[in-house]
């Protein structure tokens, strides 16, 4: 088992829920997809050129300031449970967890870890930038990829097509290679049925919506990933700030929805939420999607001020770890479905009692 | 039922195939199927683009003849098959080998096909893609092994003469 300790922050620093409007955002998260010239993209990579591109990035990061007290995972060294962990900390991708070399032998891939930082390798592409940042805050979180993007410019050959701009293997990335995604919670829109609406509208304006653990994932406990469709054609400026724009609407939209509800059925919406943070607090068993819905009533009770004396930081942490892995990492029995919802409820149970207990 | 390929996973995947007139079935696990390169629930849901692809190729007929069928990228030997089936591009050349077909899809994608984001700075007044970084000689000899070996001997001759300049 791998020591998450290792990593500062446990990579969770977008969690502290300080950054702007984190209630309803949870998290920022920009990505840049780049390929090194010179060497053929995953599909038709050899294992000796994963083993090359490891080792020429390997030397630049290893002389980056940005990679101060940072740590890599080499994915071929990890157990499959580790590699969930991160995966469910939304470290690495689902493609770099069930990392199998194409065509055999090793497959090289990596991922650098280095505050709000991170850096996968030899996933679809070879080199996958990402940075997070709590609440809403596409700025400055781009500002810091673009830093590191420039530093591995400057030392690494990055195919480019004056044309087409960055090359990808999907063409769906080409271009800025940049895709931003916003991690939002929106129970009042899905409680006013007004979300089919605005999530039609996303489609019209160039954006898509996905589940928590982006592509291909289905919406739980009412949280959205919105992001950039499109990467060709547009500056990295002006991708950024058409999904903010959007972003800031959706918010307002949000907002508007909670205070109908609050206006126009007070006491359901009050008993609702109280009724979610009351199973939570005491339930015996609960399954992830479950505690994942209840979680979402107490957010919004949170956030209308109906439920005092509990922090966005402490639903933050629970959402992270009542995931599967991170319940096996806890229980060393590695928990099978039924003890694994016990296993749930339990620390669902011991975290809010701990906050009720500081509460006073 | 264990595998037919590898007799050891269980088999996930029925195939019934017609061959010379003799219907077989196939059992095979789904690490197998992949290999033998049958489709699985599994690898559609994963290349979304390749229905998209797919179909792009049976409307946008008269666009096909820009790319010969067959013509495989010098550098990793792709081809726009390989592309088809999978969604994703062998290598950055691919982008220049198949680029009247690609500027197409971009369009299509996108909206455009021009860059409009920041340019990469080592590029600036560089050839495109295909070159490689000076300096590099090992990664030149590596793309010259490759154009032996995909026959392509006008791009070898570039880049041997590239080579002895850098030498």
């Amino acid at each position: 088992m791998i020591d998450l300790t290792l990593i500062p922050d446990g990579g969770l620093s977008w969690l502290d829920a300080s950054g702007p409007m984190s209630n309803i955002v949870l998290s920022t998260r920009v990505r840049l997809a780049r390929n090194l010239a010179g060497f053929p993209f995953a599909v038709r990579g050899r294992e000796e050129d994963r083993r090359r591109v490891l080792d020429r990035v390997d030397q630049v990061w290893q002389r980056s300031p940005l990679s101060r007290g940072g740590k890599r995972f080499l994915v071929d060294d990890l157990e499959p449970a580790d590699r969930l962990l991160l995966h469910e900390r939304h470290l690495i991708s689902k493609e770099l967890a069930s990392a199998t070399a194409h065509g055999g032998g090793r497959s090289f891939a990596a991922v650098y870890l280095a505050g709000p930082l991170g850096l996968m390798v030899n996933e679809e592409d070879h080199l996958r930038l990402q940075v997070f940042h709590s609440g809403f805050a596409l700025g400055a979180a781009y500002a810091e990829l673009e830093r590191l993007d420039h530093e591995l410019g400057a030392a690494l050959p990055v195919a480019f097509h004056q044309e087409f701009g960055y090359l990808t293997a999907c063409p769906t990335n080409a271009g800025t290679g940049l895709r931003a995604s916003v991690l939002i919670h929106l129970p009042g829109l899905v409680l006013t049925k007004e979300i089919a609406k605005v999530l039609q509208g996303l489609a019209q304006v160039g954006l898509t919506f996905r589940g928590l653990y982006g592509e291909g994932s289905e919406v739980v406990g009412n949280f959205f990933q919105l992001s950039n469709q499109t990467t060709l054609g547009k500056s990295e400026e002006e991708l950024l700030d058409h999904l903010g724009k959007i972003v800031r609407q959706v918010v307002t939209y949000e907002e508007q929805a909670r205070q109908v509800l609050l206006r126009d059925a007070p006491t359901i919406i009050e008993d609702k939420v109280w009724r979610a943070y009351a199973l939570l607090r005491y339930a015996r068993s609960l399954s992830f999607e479950e505690a994942m819905n209840l979680l979402s009533g107490v957010r919004l009770g949170v956030g209308l001020n109906l439920i005092p004396k509990l922090s966005v930081y402490t639903l933050n942490k629970l959402l992270i770890y009542t995931q599967p892995a991170h319940l096996a990492a806890l229980d060393v029995r590695a928990p099978k479905d039924q003890e694994q919802r016990a296993a749930r409820a339990a620390y669902v149970r011991q975290v809010l009692e701990d906050e009720a207990a500081r509460a006073g | 039922m264990k595998c037919d390929n590898c007799g050891e996973r269980e088999a996930a995947i029925h195939l019934t195939q017609i061959v010379n007139n003799s219907v077989t079935t196939l059992h095979l696990c789904e690490p197998c199927a992949a290999e033998k390169g049958v489709e699985t629930g599994a690898s559609v849901a994963k290349f979304p683009l390749g229905d998209f692809l797919a179909s792009l190729g049976k409307t946008s007929g008269g666009e096909q003849a820009d790319v010969a069928p067959g013509v495989a990228c010098p550098f990793c030997g792709g081809t726009l098959k390989d592309f088809r089936e999978t969604g994703r591009l062998g290598c950055a050349l691919c982008y220049t080998t198949f680029e009247p077909h690609l500027r197409d899809l971009l369009r299509r994608l996108h909206g455009s096909s021009k860059h409009a984001g920041e340019a990469y700075a080592g590029a600036a007044g560089a050839a495109p893609a295909e070159a490689p970084a000076a300096g590099e000689a090992g990664e030149l000899r590596e793309q010259l092994k490759r154009a032996v070996e995909a026959e392509n001997f006008e791009l070898a001759a570039e880049l041997r003469d590239k080579l002895k300049v850098l030498e």
